[in-house]
């Protein structure tokens, strides 16, 4: 870090260098899951034939990937960056911040290994085994100790919005994590759920659901309140808003989870319940997205130029748009028709790829230059390419679930005068064909765009390394 | 008290509770504080005054 450290003695940045890069690659190895097995549900003889490369083991790995190696290393590179920044002062502990590194990466890799061997708790995105699951919980807490440790040592007397939403996020997952990997184990490679019937349902969907919440958007809510307005070289909207953003946000989506479990033995008021709660958080949901987008007001020709920005404000409409989404499928009426089918898989891609990793994308573009100490990433060219192809990825991907989704729901719904099905199940899955190749279509063009940005990154990486000499000490005011 | 009373009372303290926060995110008194701490994040980069008009020159 030899240009960086002359400007900003302070700060340890290999720690963000580490898990910024490793951002990079684990998006592009869980993206390439995800590509693989969409064209598994087209031409199912690319399982190999092999048990540990079928749909229903490589489906877990694919979304732990993404969500927890992806996103994972994505929110602890940017935490450990902006609590730096906007406290003003160096990480609590560099030793307990270089462990949860290597836990990290430790955990991702027993994942990797575990579940195409069929090892599994089965509770969808906690699939991990027990002792993975007590690995998580200690990593998590020293990620806790650094995080609060920093914001407790911060040398300016507010704590930034952006660290309300990491510190929100960091408590609850631990709180979620802990809550719903509470297992009996019956030996090294299996455990039970102490929890049992409709109970473990609702504990396994309060989790499931805070997951999105807390993991998908409060800590991705503290990238935007950071990077957004840098980028954009412009304060936040409305401080006020975020304030109350925060608190109703935190507040309001710890109920929702119920809403996974529409018309199940879970009871009906229960459902009702979450099914409010759900609707109700709509409001803080668009508060936060406006926020973030309004941001801009006074500014919006930098979108012309700029990729960057550009990747952070398509993430905020993704984020609006499946936000409005969500409340609606969450009513059970519609639900009814979404739930089982694959508008719930476009739903949660225009979240995720559309919101989560263009967010993220956007913020490791500004942050990757200014820890490596360059002015800005090697092409601005390829990262306007990068853009374009992860938006017509993303556009592609949910339209096509979008369209699978309803006609698989209407198919299943018809009935015969006589009381038996219209459809066989498989008549379904073979009128879905087309749709699938164009998902795996639209996730080939966010792969391919991955594989640019990690070319973008390392050719960044290595020009410091011959330019290092050359390189001013200019505290990079990037793009 | 009862458990439905209990959580009568208690929805209404939250209720208080998040409205006294919008109260104190409105007032004026926390307006020019967090027009500061909102600026802030962005006279962090400006440590270096000197390079600025370079690196503005740098710019495309």
């Amino acid at each position: 870090m030899s240009a960086t450290s002359s400007t900003t003695p302070n700060y340890n940045f290999d720690i963000v260098k580490n898990f910024a890069f490793m951002a990079v690659v684990w998006g592009l190895i869980g993206m390439s899951a995800g590509v693989l097995i969409a064209a598994q549900l087209v031409w199912p003889e690319l399982n190999f034939d092999l048990p540990y490369t079928t749909y229903s083991r490589l489906r877990p790995l694919h979304t732990n990937a993404v969500i927890f190696a992806f996103g994972g290393c994505a929110l602890f590179a940017t935490s450990y960056y902006v609590v730096q920044r906007t406290c003003q002062t160096r990480l609590f502990s560099d030793k307990l911040a270089k462990f949860t590194f290597w836990g990290w990466q430790a955990i991702i890799l027993s994942a990797v290994v575990t579940l195409p061997l069929g090892l599994t708790s089965s509770k969808e995105y906690a699939e991990l085994e027990w002792p993975i699951d007590i690995l998580i919980a200690i990593v998590w807490i020293a990620y806790a100790i650094v995080f609060f440790g920093t914001i407790v040592k911060r040398t300016v007397s507010h704590i930034y919005v952006a660290n309300w939403f990491y510190g929100g996020f960091i408590l609850t997952v631990a709180v979620l994590h802990i809550g719903n990997s509470m297992a009996i184990p019956v030996s090294f490679t299996k455990s039970y759920s102490i929890y049992s019937g409709a109970v473990d349902a609702m504990m396994q969907w309060w989790y499931g659901h805070n997951a999105v919440g807390f993991f998908l958007t409060a800590g991705f809510l503290g990238m935007m309140y950071y990077f957004v307005p840098k980028q954009a070289e412009r304060p936040v909207y409305s401080y006020r808003l975020s304030v109350v953003h925060f608190w109703a946000l935190v507040s309001l989506y710890i109920w929702a989870g119920p809403h996974h479990l529409h018309y199940t033995a879970l009871p009906d008021w229960t459902q009702s319940l979450g099914m409010v709660m759900s609707v109700v958080l709509f409001v803080p949901s668009w508060g936060g997205m406006i926020n973030g987008i309004m941001t801009l007001s006074g500014a919006w020709h930098k979108l012309r130029t700029d990729p960057i920005l550009r990747f952070m404000i398509v993430s905020l409409s993704f984020y609006g748009m499946s936000t409005f989404e969500g409340p609606m499928m969450a009513i059970k009426t519609v639900n009814a028709l979404s739930h089982y089918t694959d508008w719930t898989v476009g739903h949660v891609h225009s979240g995720a790829l559309g919101w989560v990793a263009m967010v993220s994308i956007g913020s490791l573009y500004h942050l990757i230059p200014k820890v490596f100490g360059r002015e800005k990433m090697y092409s601005i060219k390829l990262i306007n390419i990068h853009f374009w192809l992860a938006t017509v990825g993303v556009v592609l991907y949910i339209v096509a679930m979008w369209i699978s989704g309803v006609m698989e729901g209407m198919m299943w719904r018809q009935i015969n005068a006589d009381g038996t099905l219209t459809y066989s199940f498989v008549e379904i899955v073979a009128q879905k064909k087309p749709l699938n190749i164009i998902r795996w279509i639209g996730g080939l063009c966010c792969v391919a765009g991955m594989i640019i940005m990690l070319y973008n990154v390392v050719r960044t990486i290595r020009s410091e390394k011959t330019e290092a000499a050359s390189v001013p000490s200019s505290t990079a005011q990037a793009v | 008290m009862d458990y439905g009373t209990y959580r009568g009372v208690y929805t209404i303290i939250m209720m208080l509770v998040f409205g006294g926060i919008i109260w104190w995110a409105y007032s004026k008194h926390s307006k020019k504080k967090f027009d500061h701490v909102a600026h802030s994040i962005l006279d962090d980069e400006d440590i270096k005054k000197s390079n600025d008009k370079e690196s503005e020159t740098r710019q495309d």
